[in-house]
């Protein structure tokens, strides 16, 4: 659902994007800041001056730069765009905070609002084991330094009057890996992170940013070296038109050509399944999927009992960049998709995915180079991916793929083999959870039913992912 | 109703205009408001052309029985239809 967060975000990619192809970028990135917010404004935050910073800060995230990195506040915005353009490999960490942005927000204290009615029964005043609620003029007062932070006073409430202040970032990571610090600046501990994005999506003040490839992948689109982009199978359903037509706006967009990851998710399939039949017959007792970098990431840091349990196949986009490379091998490989975790599984394969582009940041080429979608003739694809490989944006999409493709390789007279593919005892972790985390331990241990555990980290699978369009 | 008490409401789904909101204005053909029912015909069309040039910021165009709206949010339409609708109809008028 769009926001004030989402909206600049876009706004700005466009801008920047725009600003490049006309080839005026140099001269206009230091003012854009200013133009976007001018001095008789209205501001979000405490002055324009504050909101410009801000958006200098925004902007240097697009050029894959990080506020923690930054030595001279002076620098400008050209000198980043020139180190950009020089990049040839993506920031090690995908995700950086910027301290000027971040609100501080406050920790989960328990706080009275108006809609205390100072009644009779005061449920509050009599159940807090702190003693900490007091009455006065008509209303309730925490003593914050009495305060245990039990939370019993809000549950007892009757008319919902007390509320629980929440750090939107901490509250949502679902393994604690940001934390204000001393400064009472939010901070990522990249040795806990999964990079879920969660923390990116929940911030509303966008002050935690995705450390963007975006101009990389416009520069050498426009010197034109040949780009091949890989598209996740969650892009169905972003852009308007149909999934041909969004294929033939990129090659519009002048991508040498456009590749289905779910034709690397058929591959995905026909190798997982086949590790499933030699992990059981060799008696193993779980199988996991492997395709969702969050949740691999979640497993090595954080649910160690159930790592020998994760699938050893390569995920869809790694079969997918396989294809690319062997049908095109001088092009640079794309993967285009909505996950901020993708790029640090690629970083993990050097070599295998040149750049990362979210499905924000391919809607803002395609507005930046003005080419509409829904007007695009389709795309003549060569073989359509199967439903059940595109399924796999989706939670539980996994697991209905290799379920089928064990039926479909289990002939009638192979008993022994469609008995294992009938004892297919298939869960699902759909969104990663503190509490999820928990029970990936637990299903390590042996502690939980179930021999083959999909997983995803976005809740409802890939098609909510942090940087898709429908979030 | 007739045909002429029709109120067109045509969303952009230009790139830019989808990127900065009209997938959300979508969601007035889908889920529109009760007093809409058979009066207000929500359609997407192709790019109106109307963030050309630095008019981007204005992004999602929206046109309302022909007139353009920028900077459209599913309460700016609502109002601006509500108001349509709202009007003495001419075409009622001069049935009765």
């Amino acid at each position: 659902m769009i926001n004030g967060v989402i909206r600049m975000r876009r706004e700005l990619m466009i801008r920047l994007l725009r600003s490049y192809l006309a080839g005026t970028i140099d001269d206009d990135i230091d003012k854009i800041p200013c133009q976007l917010r001018p001095r008789d404004m209205a501001s979000t935050r405490c002055c324009p001056y504050k909101d410009r910073a801000i958006i200098k800060y925004r902007l240097m995230a697009l050029l894959g730069a990080a506020w923690e990195d930054e030595q001279d506040e002076s620098r400008p915005l050209r000198d980043y765009l020139r180190d950009a353009l020089a990049a040839h490999a993506r920031p090690a960490r995908p995700l950086t905070v910027c301290g000027t942005g971040c609100s501080g927000c406050e920790d989960g204290k328990y706080q009275v609002t108006d809609a205390c009615r100072a009644c009779f029964a005061r449920p509050c005043t009599y159940n807090c084991p702190a003693q900490a609620i007091s009455f006065r003029s008509q209303r309730a007062h925490i003593d914050q330094d009495a305060c245990k932070n039990c939370g019993k006073c809000m549950e007892l409430c009757p008319f919902h009057a007390i509320t629980r202040a929440v750090v939107p970032c901490e509250e949502a990571c679902p393994v604690g890996a940001i934390r204000k610090n001393a400064a009472g600046v939010a901070e990522i501990d990249f040795a806990a992170c999964i990079f879920c994005g969660k923390c990116f999506a929940a911030c509303p003040f966008a002050a935690i940013l995705e450390r963007s490839e975006l101009l990389n992948i416009v520069d050498d689109l426009q010197r034109g070296r040949k780009l091949v982009a890989l598209v996740a199978p969650s892009a169905a359903g972003q852009f308007p038109g149909s999934i041909g037509q969004l294929f033939a706006a990129m090659a519009a967009a002048d991508f040498s050509d456009v590749i289905e990851v779910a034709i690397g998710a058929e591959m995905t399939t026909a190798h997982e399944a086949a590790e499933y039949r030699e992990r059981m017959a060799a008696g193993a007792r779980l199988l996991t999927t492997s395709c969702c970098p969050a949740y691999v990431e979640a497993a090595k840091k954080h649910a160690l009992a159930i790592v020998p349990f994760i699938s050893n196949t390569p995920s869809p986009m790694l079969y997918a960049a396989q294809i690319a490379r062997e049908k095109h091998p001088e092009a640079a490989i794309v993967f285009i998709g909505p996950c901020i975790a993708k790029r640090h599984e690629a970083t993990l394969h050097p070599g295998v995915i040149d750049w990362i582009m979210s499905f924000e940041e391919l809607g803002a080429l395609l507005a930046a180079k003005g080419i509409d979608v829904m007007s695009q003739p389709e795309w003549p694809m060569p073989r359509p991916a199967a439903a059940s490989a595109r399924h796999f944006a989706r939670s539980c999409g996994v697991t209905e793929a290799v379920l089928k493709e064990l039926a479909a390789n289990t002939h009638d007279h192979d008993v022994e083999a469609k008995a294992e593919a009938v004892a297919v005892q298939g869960r699902v972790i759909d969104g990663i959870t503190t509490k999820s985390v928990k029970q990936l331990q637990l299903y390590g241990l042996g502690k939980l039913p179930g021999n083959f555990l999909e997983v995803m980290a976005c809740p409802g699978g890939c098609n909510n992912g942090p940087c898709s369009l429908s979030c | 109703m007739s045909e002429k008490c029709m109120i067109k409401v045509e969303v952009c789904c230009g790139t830019t205009c989808f990127l900065l909101g009209a997938r959300e204005l979508l969601a007035l053909a889908d889920d529109p408001p009760a007093a809409w029912q058979g009066r207000v015909d929500v359609i997407a069309t192709p790019c109106m052309d109307a963030c050309n040039g630095n008019r981007f910021s204005g992004s999602p165009y929206v046109r309302i029985n022909g007139t353009l709206l920028s900077g459209a949010t599913r309460d700016l339409v609502e109002q601006r239809v509500n108001a349509i609708m709202a009007k003495p109809q001419p075409e009622r008028s001069a049935e009765q």
